[in-house]
């Protein structure tokens, strides 16, 4: 029973992690297309210089091979990314790769904050209120997780912005730290530089996701109090904090595993508009400059991040649901 | 099995109702007022010695599994006493409650839904005891596998989950379960009405046998006439949320009192072939306890001959019609000396 059902999770993990693969190489193929297809190219859009000429850029052009037919250049650009070459950056003039990393470290101090923090408290706000619902606290807690659920995100972004760093000048207004004095501080400073500039953005996604997880928590969790297992803890004399975070909560946690799988790309790709309007230098910012740049190599290595780590997602979700529910083990 | 009857009363429920507000309508809707009330359970009295069972019937929405658990606190009762052994449980609250309930323990009647399906039977039946500081770390494990051992079950089956067990197995855990905390009394909720014919035998069995080892007491709700029978000392009827007829087992079965005990009693099949039972068919549904009629619940479905309009006036006492047989008809006379 126990090795059969190892062995299938195994088999799970193999034969998703092959249809990963292939989903990512189809999401390659179609961003390569749509973007050399798209018109203009890294070469007329960014070095709009009228001391550049026509021939200049003809020659660039066929310095980076973007003169040869689009499926040679499609298939010199997949034998280069299975060696590990993601290409040059033309708009960073750096090796993609070296943008990526530079970036990435950014977006997982950012994301995995805002992450932790939107799912512990949405977790938790979604535990009070399904202690006690229809009470004056359960519905002041639903109207606000429904009104920063139905907050577009760059919105939300430049209200914070607008009334904790213009308004009521506590937080920095943008980038990742202090642009001048940074390098001047002793690490203690160097901390508080960086957790300042922090605060705001990951505050901002921390509450889109908490009232998100907030509201689908909330609603499984009442879901699952009128269970009869539930009675079957109370009249074990098990308190009501037991009760509910224990046997309740471990049995409603299936919708907030999910909305965790569909949240743990964000840790690599970055909250794109946030990021935006904070000047976050993560990925989404990194990559939204790629864009306006048609800066083709890096948009297209963004772009595969992304689509590897929604199909990751989506298989570590699948496989915290055994963790949490041990009947769809073994299947 | 009457000897039980000399022991001081273990368990007291005097006067127990439990109301359910029907939200609906207009009125509520508006003024967040509730306009009518389903009474579940109405005035209810009765008392279990130690060591005792008492079988509870009725059909189905009578009110039986509401008074068990109003009795447990699994829900507010709306007014009453519940004394057990000398403490009234309806007026508990927080930590002298959940102490309480060591002592008083429920086995319910659904063994699929009743076991939390994430966790471990072992670590359910274990919980009980951690809680109630009985036994911590590896005495807990080793009376998690006498208790399994007790109830025939293999102790190493205590790491698996309950979807991996059938239901008479369950029921079983569900048993060990309430054991684990040592009660001293067991509401056994239709406990074996979801399980096969062959099951049940094997559960009520094994439910006797603990009864005789442990000096369990058992108030034992159920459906079933012929189980009920078999397990219990005494037998109380339920219609629309009242006792209506209470007696020894033997007494009650015999000689059935009032007119709804004895529809109900002629409706058990006997298996005896040729044999022709005057069976009593009812008439009609039984009123709603919404709107429950004046007088006598029974009336409007009562083959008594002697019916009129006296029972439409009068709520029917619990009269002691021959020794120890109490019913609620007054149109039985007492054959008291």
């Amino acid at each position: 029973m126990e090795l059969a059902g190892r062995r299938s999770v195994v088999g799970t993990v193999v034969s998703r992690l092959l249809q990963a693969i292939i989903v990512v190489a189809i999401v390659t193929t179609i961003v390569f297309v749509l973007i050399h297809i798209a018109p203009g190219d890294p070469f007329t859009s960014a070095m709009d210089n009228p001391n550049v000429t026509e021939a200049m850029r003809a020659r660039w052009r066929a310095m980076y091979g973007l003169d040869q037919p689009l499926l040679e250049q499609y298939v010199r650009y997949l034998s280069n990314v299975a060696r590990g070459n993601f290409g040059w950056s033309f708009s960073m003039h750096r090796p993609v790769i070296d943008v990526l990393k530079d970036a990435l470290p950014n977006t997982l101090l950012l994301a995995g904050t805002a992450l932790v923090l939107g799912f512990a408290g949405g977790i938790g706000l979604a535990v009070i209120q399904a202690t006690r619902p229809g009470s004056r606290t359960d519905r002041t807690l639903g109207a606000g997780s429904m009104f920063f659920y139905a907050m577009p995100d760059f919105w939300l972004a430049l209200m914070m912005m607008l009334i904790f760093a213009y308004w009521l000048p506590w937080f920095p207004v943008a980038g990742a730290v202090d642009p001048v004095m940074h390098e001047y501080m002793g690490p203690l400073a160097a901390l508080a530089d960086r957790l300042k500039h922090l605060a705001l953005p990951a505050i901002t996604l921390a509450l889109l996701s908490g009232a998100a997880v907030a509201r689908y928590q909330r609603a499984e969790l009442l879901r699952v109090l009128p269970d009869d297992f539930v009675r079957t803890a109370r009249a074990k004399g098990l308190s009501e904090r037991r009760v509910m975070w224990v046997h309740v909560l471990r049995n409603a946690l299936i919708p907030t595993i999910s909305l965790l799988g569909l949240s743990l790309p964000v840790l690599f790709t970055g909250a794109v508009f946030i990021e935006r309007v904070f000047a976050w230098p993560g990925m989404g910012w990194v990559i939204l400059n790629g864009v306006a740049t048609r800066d083709y190599p890096l948009v297209t290595a963004g772009v595969i991040v992304a689509a590897a780590t929604v199909t990751l997602g989506s298989l570590g979700a699948d496989l915290l649901y055994s963790v949490a529910d041990p009947r769809i083990r073994g299947r | 099995m009457t000897s039980a009857r000399t022991n001081p009363a273990l368990l007291q429920v005097t006067r127990l109702r439990k109301d359910f507000p029907v939200r609906q309508g207009l009125q509520h809707s508006l003024f967040g007022r509730n306009a009518a009330a389903i009474r579940a359970v109405n005035d209810v009295s009765f008392d279990i010695a130690r060591g005792e069972t008492l079988g509870v019937v009725g059909e189905s929405g009578c009110g039986k599994t509401t008074m068990g658990r109003a009795i447990l606190r699994l829900i507010e009762p709306t007014s009453g006493s519940v004394v057990f052994d000398g403490i009234d449980v309806a007026t508990l609250h927080g930590a002298a409650l959940r102490s309480m309930r060591r002592k008083m323990q429920v086995v319910f009647q659904d063994p699929f839904s009743s076991l939390n399906p994430r966790m471990t039977v072992g670590a359910a039946v274990r919980e009980g005891m951690l809680i109630h500081h009985l036994a911590e770390g590896r005495a807990a494990d080793h009376r998690v596998k006498t208790l399994f051992e007790e109830v025939g079950l293999n102790p190493d089956y205590a790491s698996r989950y309950p979807h991996e067990f059938s239901g008479g197995q369950r029921q079983r855990i569900g048993v060990a379960r309430a054991l684990s905390v040592e009660p001293e009394m067991i509401v056994c909720d239709e406990p074996v009405s979801a399980l096969d014919v062959s099951v049940q035998a094997q559960v009520i069995n094994l439910m006797q046998d603990l009864q005789r080892d442990r000096g369990l007491t058992y108030l034992f709700i159920a459906h079933d006439l012929s189980v009920v029978r078999h397990i219990a000392d005494r037998v109380a009827v339920m219609y629309l949320g009242r006792i209506v007829e209470t007696a020894s087992a033997d007494d009650l079965y015999s000689n059935p009192t009032m007119p709804y005990t004895q529809a109900l009693l002629s409706a058990v099949p006997r298996p005896e072939p040729g044999r022709q039972t005057a069976r009593i068919v009812l008439q009609g549904e039984p009123p709603s306890p919404a709107n429950p009629p004046p007088g006598c619940v029974f009336y409007s479905r009562c083959q008594h001959p002697l019916k009129d309009d006296d029972c439409t006036r009068v709520v029917p006492p619990l009269e002691e019609k021959t020794p120890a047989h109490f019913a609620a008809c007054i149109k039985q006379p007492s054959q008291l000396p």
